[in-house]
């Protein structure tokens, strides 16, 4: 019996150095990707040090002094330290809220098009404004919205005051997530749809013979069908309640609005490499925002777990 | 005949409802993209009195003269062609033979190559460290910054994966095993001459994501004749040019009038190389094959 099992590991390991002879090119292929992964990702995860160290860049890495957990106790008892929290959680918490369900109604009512014509023609223009640039985007939102806007002049034909909607607190939350939601709705939508194409059409008809109305057959036949992804998605979605970008928050930016519009990424950036940087400081702030995601994403997959099928792991 | 199977009243009802709300939807979409171009040409007096609504009053291309007469605004265009052109080629060196490479089931160690990469989509090193390194490797200030730390997204990596798992057919590759092919044969013999949908999205979603950034360039890139457009469009869109001390209410009018007419015009002159591409493009998203990056 232990005979017939060592034959068989060493069977095993003689095809595998055949498999190598054989199959060492595939390395080659993969390995551009894999220099490139460790250098522009493995070597910055190294230089999370810094943010255990009162970093000097003159001095590097290995000059540096270490400080423990210094920097990460300072930002907890800094001034700023809720008001970036609550920024950064509430701005992206509403975006979710809307941005979620939009692309899904979106590829659930286009899917009820019978003519793949219109189909095609309407995600053409739901797509199109995902390739617009952040700095156009921005910028668009300044000329709409600036005190000579275009939204101003409607204001205005309808008796109303001229708003500074940039200067304005109240009105980074709205600006921000509603551009999103104009830039990204369709574009988001694209996953639901490729989702629904995979529905057997067959279903459709039988519920059709048994006189279910399209609203019915979009209940019980299309939603149930992109339920996966929508599961994997949200399972995303709250692992990056605590991460919003930088690059289109830091467009939107003015003196007054900053107020509701500086949260955690803006502060790195800002504290890290600009002014009389500090970037241990910086890195340790980052480093608190990841280590939340990734807490998050782990509980919000290990429940998608316990209560259904479907989860990213 | 089978299409009139169940078309019932409530059902004619509940596609007009559709019908309205893509509708509205598509002007909500459309619409600022239209003033956009309405705005560029017509009078900046009738813009800024908000008298245009869906036609320009008159048609004048003096704001668009004004942007092609602008130095800066050209040496923008040509850096970003050349980072976008290397760049691009540089992102499907790298991603389309290593998505290949991933879909193999043969791959020596392919369930470590798998987790190597899925780590880095959910953590990473964060700015600070990425600049850290950026200046150790000397790379500031210089316009290789702007092409090779970009050099591959492993989201699109695994997108490339998913497209050979599902659609190249195992006997294809069976076959040309058979005939002696080796894996560097049958990738450039069999595999890439039936690649041109998945490298066609590639080159779209990465020349896009190139074209169009520019914190990188506003971190790293500080010589003016290395800036890419987007940081001349950030320059002139957003960046207020608020130091004007002592100039009356009617020059800055006058000034706010000239500069909008601009800012309409370059968004169209910056963006038209994608709205030109788009259109030969999207007819590939409808394929759906990039939801199979999720499973």
């Amino acid at each position: 019996m232990q005979a017939v099992e060592e034959n068989v590991l060493d069977i095993k390991k003689k095809s595998r150095r055949n498999d190598f002879k054989k199959n060492w090119p595939l390395l080659v292929m993969i390995s551009g990707a894999v220099l490139f992964v460790f250098v522009f990702a493995y070597i910055p995860m190294y230089g999370i040090v810094i943010a255990f160290q009162d970093y000097n860049p003159a001095l590097g890495i290995k000059g540096s002094q270490f400080i423990g957990f210094g920097n990460f106790t300072r930002f907890f008892q800094a001034y700023n330290f809720k008001d970036l929290m609550y920024n950064t959680f509430i701005l992206s918490f509403l975006g979710f809220i809307i941005g979620f369900p939009l692309p899904i109604i979106i590829a659930l009512l286009l899917n009820t098009l019978r003519s793949k014509k219109t189909k095609g023609i309407f995600q053409t223009i739901f797509n199109a404004p995902h390739f617009i640039s952040v700095v156009v985007l921005v910028g668009m939102i300044f000329l709409f919205f600036g005190e000579y806007g275009l939204v101003n002049s409607v204001i205005r034909a309808f008796g109303g005051e001229r708003t500074s909607f940039m200067l304005s607190s109240k009105w980074f939350r709205p600006l921000f997530i509603g551009s999103g939601n104009w830039q990204e709705m369709g574009w988001s939508s694209i996953i639901y749809l490729a989702a629904l194409a995979g529905v057997d059409p067959q279903l459709h008809e039988s519920a059709k013979i048994d006189g279910a109305s399209r609203f019915k057959r979009i209940i019980h036949i299309d939603f149930p069908a992109i339920f996966p992804t929508i599961s994997v998605l949200l399972i995303l979605s709250i692992g990056n309640l605590l991460s919003v970008g930088h690059e289109k928050v830091l467009l939107m930016q003015t003196g007054p609005n900053s107020v509701v519009s500086e949260i955690i990424s803006t502060y790195v950036y800002k504290i890290g490499l600009t002014g009389s940087s500090e970037p241990g400081y910086a890195a340790a702030i980052g480093l608190f925002n990841s280590i939340i995601n990734i807490v998050l994403l782990i509980i919000a997959n290990s429940s998608a777990k316990r209560f259904s099928e479907n989860s990213l792991w | 005949m089978k299409n009139n199977i169940g078309r019932t009243k409530g059902d004619k009802v509940f596609n007009v409802f559709v019908y309205v709300i893509m509708i509205l939807l598509a002007i909500i979409i459309l619409y600022p993209l239209w003033f956009v171009i309405i705005a560029s040409v017509s009078s900046p007096d009738a813009i800024l009195n908000g008298e245009v609504w869906l036609l320009p009053d008159v048609v004048d291309f003096s704001g668009f003269k004004r942007i092609f007469a602008d130095k800066q605004i050209w040496i923008g265009y040509r850096n970003t062609i050349l980072y976008t052109f290397f760049g691009t080629l540089l992102n499907i060196i790298l991603t389309i033979p290593a998505g290949y490479a991933l879909s193999r089931k043969e791959l020596p160690y392919k369930k470590a190559f798998m987790w190597f990469f899925i780590i880095t989509m959910f953590f990473g090193g964060g700015l600070i460290p990425f600049y850290v390194l950026i200046d150790k490797l000397g790379l500031i200030d210089n316009p290789l910054v702007l092409i090779i730390p970009q050099g591959l997204s492993v989201w699109n990596m695994f997108m490339v994966k998913a497209y050979y798992e599902s659609n190249i057919p195992g006997e294809l590759i069976e076959a040309a095993e058979i005939d002696g092919a080796g894996h560097f044969r049958t990738f450039s013999n069999i595999i890439l001459p039936i690649s041109k949908p998945i490298i066609a999205v590639m080159i779209l979603f990465y020349a896009v994501g190139r074209w169009n950034s520019y914190f990188d360039a506003m971190l790293f890139i500080h010589s003016e004749n290395l800036y890419p457009l987007q940081i001349i469009l950030r320059n002139i869109l957003i960046v207020n040019d608020n130091q004007s001390g002592g100039i009356t209410g009617e020059d800055i009018y006058e000034r706010l009038k000239l500069a909008n007419q601009i800012k309409y015009g370059i968004i169209i002159v910056s963006s038209l190389p994608i709205i030109l591409i788009y259109p030969f493009i999207q007819k590939y998203f409808e394929d759906g094959f990039l939801v199979g990056s999720f499973k």
